[in-house]
């Protein structure tokens, strides 16, 4: 068990890791879309740093601007002052997918994390074994990963990072594909290897959606905002005492970051005053579209609805056991569309989403369109383009086109489909997979939809 | 038991390995070892022994032996050949997109130009090289079946270069590996399954043109190597049915042996290169060199090997191409890191457009020569040739559908059919001809008949089998609708056959005309017992003029042929398929 041996005290030493003022454009047809904007983070000695954010927040793109796999736009990365050039020498890194090379065993996977080094081969062995042995998965080392559980492949995933005693370890989504219990069990055998110092790694930096893993293991954690992605605040961890034994105060701190998530312009002092604001939200001047199913919209109004018409977030997301970066979408849409409104931290549905859900299946799509052609910018512009083009139709490469102005173009092409199965699903305009073209016709009649918006405007 | 006890064996770590050893292994292996230096020896001494200016093939069943092993070693060299060429060429196009621009649309052509019109410039050339010993003409064979074994080899190399998964080249770049070991570790490794399916097929059609490429006639001189294919060709021409039989006996038996003992094996060892994590453990194969793993012989030569032997060279060639240890930004820098690759690679570009450009001024210079009247025939010639095609593979489509479609949804008749039809299959169709040629020319019609029942017989295999596997894939709970809803006979095929077999048709369909289209060489030219058979057409005209040396007329025909599968391929094949693949896919 743990807390018996902890050698590792939560002090922050010496600045291991710098990166100021980091920017990072992607370009996308001659347009600049900003991903990171002017970030600055400093990695010390013996800290654990959580990155915690929506997606499309830039995190992931800073971890690998630390790793040295992409080279920022603007701005440095120094590392024990030096510029880093290059892949950083002394990271390891644990992706999501494990990232295991399938036709080599657990031995010579591990061993790869050695071949930079010129050792002699009975040496290197060794060290694999003993690294295999650390993350327990000896015995193991001549099977193949697809022999092994996700949980175990994950283990020689750690091994593999950790067999050449880097400084710093970098922890991409690491346990986000792994069921509930196995990612518990693996997070709680790192902490125990950090804290009783098996390991000689100085610094952990940790990308997350999982606000409970983000508390339970960081000494520090980094809330970024999205579009562009910038560090909203910074606030210490809990003691670790605290984090062990899953107290209330850790409870109450998950519950406070949801909030803080669920709420873009939320003050981020009031919720929690030992916070540092860093730097403030960006105001897109564009909406962006929370990336949603219909059905799965609907369901999470029905579920509001039978719980009252109000549900605390934090409650909701271990209820439907949904990780924050799957819950916060669904909020959002539903907040965009006015069916439900956040307050204090509880999810509320409006008196437009108490009729929603009221409605049979008919009316409830009469609602939505509405609703849609009322509060979804990119929406109407699409129908306002159709309807000004001579034949009424528009490719979907040109509107794509239009998007990436705003967006990296995977993020451009999320938009669009979103919008899509919203817009068809309202009848605001129809959509031809095979020719990828959107167009009208005479069922996407939306004069009395203008006249209700000129109406309430 | 009689196989002998367990070994202690130390073996590759500290922990100590327990072997089953098997006495008979060892024999075995030993066994193995003498036939392969025998081989050696004589496949050498064959080729450095001085050219005579008349082979004779010997039509002895004696003899059969020796030619089987002559045309086996070709085979394999030409193979290995491909393979390197392959690797070198598919690494090169997905290094970067200057050189993609550049090499990927070459291959496309490459691919479409029959193994004949490489033939003047070959044998001459080699021949040339070495003229007193047999040496050049093995080469030039060696070198024809490489044009028909290596494009699609390098293809799926490229293809699987420029799809390896992201994380997986962010961790080899994280874990720095240096440039060879990201090469033999995660490049290679990943190509395997692909690379292996595509050496199935490159060996197969190796086996086609087995005939084309040691039998072959250059202007004046004519070149006749020792091999099975000689051994074909001759018997046919001289009418011996029982030399006929007992060449395709052995071709059949050599071909069902290689498939397998080496290609089963292979596949099923290749199982641990696939990607998609599935669950369960890789499959051993039982068949095959399984028995190979209870030989000490081979475990001690296995480790003394790779000891003495793959660990240096790994080490060596990883400090000769590993640079740069540390790697620089790969997509962002301006500064190229101009190691020694760079010099290779610029060298290799050099060298490629210098004799692109010679060979454009030699091809430029005969074609403005070829007058208009030749032009006007070689046009005719590939309307001919484009409707033999068209016609094969329709014909094709005609009876493989409602056949496979048979075989496909009868578990039992598929289970009984199904390793006769793959034997059938792997009878490379060019051995059959002389035998099929006897009979039909006879026929009405003669070559202008017989040439599409050759084409067809070397194509139609490919689109049975597609259609076969897409009756197969087609999900039970579909089945299940249509028996629930009652659809019967045209509307159980127009509604649930057709539409679900539609896009692996359309794949079958696709190699059928390749094939359709490269067979036409021989297919459309036959030289039968002195006599010519000539049916017109593009092949025929290409087989023709490579045989009387008039090289204008191969070069512009050459390219026209060239034109006219490049243009299909991109303007009916690629477009049926993409729409075939987004319309009619059954998803998972």
């Amino acid at each position: 068990m743990l807390g018996t041996s902890v050698l590792r005290t939560p002090n922050k030493g010496a600045v291991l890791l710098e990166a100021r003022g980091i920017t990072k454009l992607y370009d996308a047809n001659g347009d600049h879309v900003v991903v990171l904007d002017n970030v600055s983070l400093e990695l010390c000695d013996g800290e654990v740093v959580a990155l915690l954010g929506p997606s499309g927040s830039g995190k992931s793109t800073l971890l690998r601007i630390i790793a040295g796999l992409v080279a920022p736009s603007r701005g440095e990365v120094r590392v024990h002052g030096e510029v880093l050039r290059g892949v950083n020498p002394l990271v390891g890194m644990v992706f999501q997918s494990f990232a295991l090379f399938p036709w080599l065993t657990v031995l010579e996977n591990v061993e790869l994390g050695l071949l930079r080094k010129d050792l002699p081969k009975n040496e290197r062995r060794a060290r694999a074994l003993t690294a295999l042995e650390m993350v327990g998965l000896g015995g193991f080392e001549h099977a193949y990963p697809r022999e092994l559980s996700g949980g175990m492949k994950q283990r020689v995933g750690f091994a593999r990072a950790l067999v050449a005693e880097p400084e710093l370890l970098l922890l991409d989504e690491p346990f986000s594909s792994l069921d509930v219990l196995t990612a518990e069990n693996l997070r709680r055998d790192l902490l125990d290897l950090w804290l009783t110092g098996r390991i000689p790694t100085r610094a952990i930096v940790l990308v997350t959606h999982n606000i409970d893993e983000a508390v339970y293991l960081a000494d520090r954690l980094i809330i970024f905002s999205a579009n562009p992605g910038r560090i909203r605040a910074e606030l210490p961890g809990l003691p670790l005492a605290q984090r062990l034994q899953k107290s209330q105060a850790t409870h109450d701190m998950v519950d406070l970051l949801y909030r803080l998530l669920t709420d873009p312009q939320e003050d981020v002092q009031r919720l929690i005053p030992q916070a540092r604001v860093v730097q403030a939200p960006a105001h897109p001047s564009y909406q962006v579209l929370p990336c949603v199913g219909v059905g799965e919209l609907t369901g999470f109004v029905e579920r509001i609805a039978q719980g009252g018409g109000y549900e605390d977030v934090f409650e909701l997301a271990r209820e439907l056991q949904l990780t924050a970066d799957q819950l916060l979408p669904l909020i959002e849409a539903t907040r965009l569309l006015g069916l439900c409104a956040i307050v204090e931290g509880d999810v509320l549905l409006t008196d437009t989403g108490k009729a929603f859900v009221k409605a049979d299946v008919r009316k409830r799509k009469e609602h939505f369109r509405k609703l849609v052609w009322e509060h979804v910018d990119l929406i109407r512009e699409i129908v306002h383009l159709l309807q000004d083009t001579p034949d009424l139709r528009q490719t979907e490469d040109e509107l794509l086109k239009r998007l990436e102005v705003h967006y990296r173009s995977a993020e451009a092409r999320r938009q669009l489909a979103t919008a899509i199965e919203w817009g068809r699903y309202a009848e605001l305009f129809a959509y031809d997979e095979q020719e990828r073209l959107l167009y009208l016709d005479q069922e996407h009649d939306v004069s009395n939809l203008e006249d209700s918006q000129q109406f309430n405007a | 038991m009689w196989m002998g006890r367990m070994w202690p064996v130390a073996a590759e770590r500290q922990l100590v390995q327990r072997v089953r050893w098997f006495w008979w292994a060892d024999l075995l292996v030993l066994l193995l070892l003498g036939v392969v230096t025998t081989g050696l020896a004589v496949v050498g001494a064959h080729w450095l022994a001085p050219r005579q200016s008349a082979v004779s093939i010997s039509l002895s069943l004696s003899s059969l032996p020796l030619y089987t092993l002559y045309s086996f070693s070709r085979m394999l060299l030409a193979y290995l050949l491909s393979l390197s060429f392959a690797i070198v060429y598919g690494r090169l196009a997905a290094s970067g997109p200057t050189l993609e621009h550049i090499l990927i649309p070459i291959l496309d052509v490459l691919q479409g130009i029959p193994i004949l019109s490489f033939l003047p410039g070959v044998v001459l050339a080699l021949v040339a090289l070495f003229p007193h010993r047999n040496l050049g003409a093995e080469l030039a064979a060696i070198v024809l079946i490489f044009t028909s074994q290596s494009w699609n080899l390098a293809f799926s190399l490229y293809q699987s270069m420029v799809t390896i998964p992201n994380e997986l080249r962010e961790a080899a770049e994280i874990l720095q590996l240096s440039r060879w070991q990201r090469f033999t570790r995660l490049e290679l490794p990943f190509a395997m399954v692909p690379l292996l399916w595509n050496s199935i097929m490159s060996w197969a059609g190796g086996w086609f043109f087995l005939m084309a490429a040691e039998q072959f006639t250059l202007g004046e001189r004519t070149f006749l190597l020792p091999g099975l294919g000689a051994y074909l060709s001759v018997a046919a021409n001289k009418g011996n049915f029982s030399a006929l039989t007992a060449g395709l006996i052995t071709l059949v038996i050599l071909i069902i042996a290689l498939d397998h003992m080496v290609w089963r094996p292979l596949v099923a060892w290749a199982d641990r290169f696939k990607v998609e994590e599935v669950a369960g453990t890789p499959r051993e194969s039982r068949v095959g060199f399984a028995w190979l793993r209870r030989s000490f012989i081979l475990l001690g030569l296995h480790h003394a090997l790779e000891r003495s032997f793959v660990e240096p060279v790994d080490r060596w060639l990883d400090r000769a191409f590993g640079f740069p240890r540390v790697a620089s930004f790969p997509k962002q820098e301006q500064v190229p890191a101009r190691g020694r690759w760079f010099w290779v690679v610029s060298i290799l570009a050099s060298a490629v457009i210098l004799l692109a450009l010679i060979v454009q001024n030699a091809a430029g210079l005969a074609l403005a020569r070829i007058p208009i009247s030749a032009w006007e025939r070689i046009v005719r010639a590939a309307g001919l040739s484009l409707l033999r095609v068209m016609l094969t593979v329709s014909f094709g489509a005609l009876w493989t559908v409602p056949v496979g479609a048979a075989i496909g949804f009868n578990r039992r008749l598929a289970g009984m059919v199904q390793p006769w039809v793959q034997t059938l299959a792997s009878i490379p169709a060019t051995a059959l001809f002389p035998a099929i040629v006897l009979v039909l020319l006879r026929l009405p019609g003669g070559l202008q008949v017989a040439g599409i029942l050759l084409m067809a017989l070397g194509t139609h295999w490919y689109i049975l089998f597609n259609v076969i596997a897409g009756v197969r894939a087609i999900p039970n709970d579909l089945s299940e609708v249509v028996a629930i809803t009652r659809l019967t006979g045209w509307q159980r095929w127009r509604l649930l056959t057709l539409p679900a077999v539609f896009p692996y048709l359309v794949t079958g369909l696709i190699t059928a005309a390749g094939g359709a289209w490269n067979a036409t060489i021989v297919a459309e030219y036959v030289t039968f017992r002195g006599q010519v058979y000539d049916a017109g057409g593009l092949g025929a005209l290409i087989a023709r003029s490579a045989e009387t040396g008039d090289y204008r007329t191969l070069i512009a025909a050459t390219m026209v042929m060239a034109t006219i599968v490049v243009g299909l391929n991109r303007a009916l094949w690629r477009r049926l398929y993409r729409f075939a693949t987004e319309r009619y896919r059954l998803e998972k």
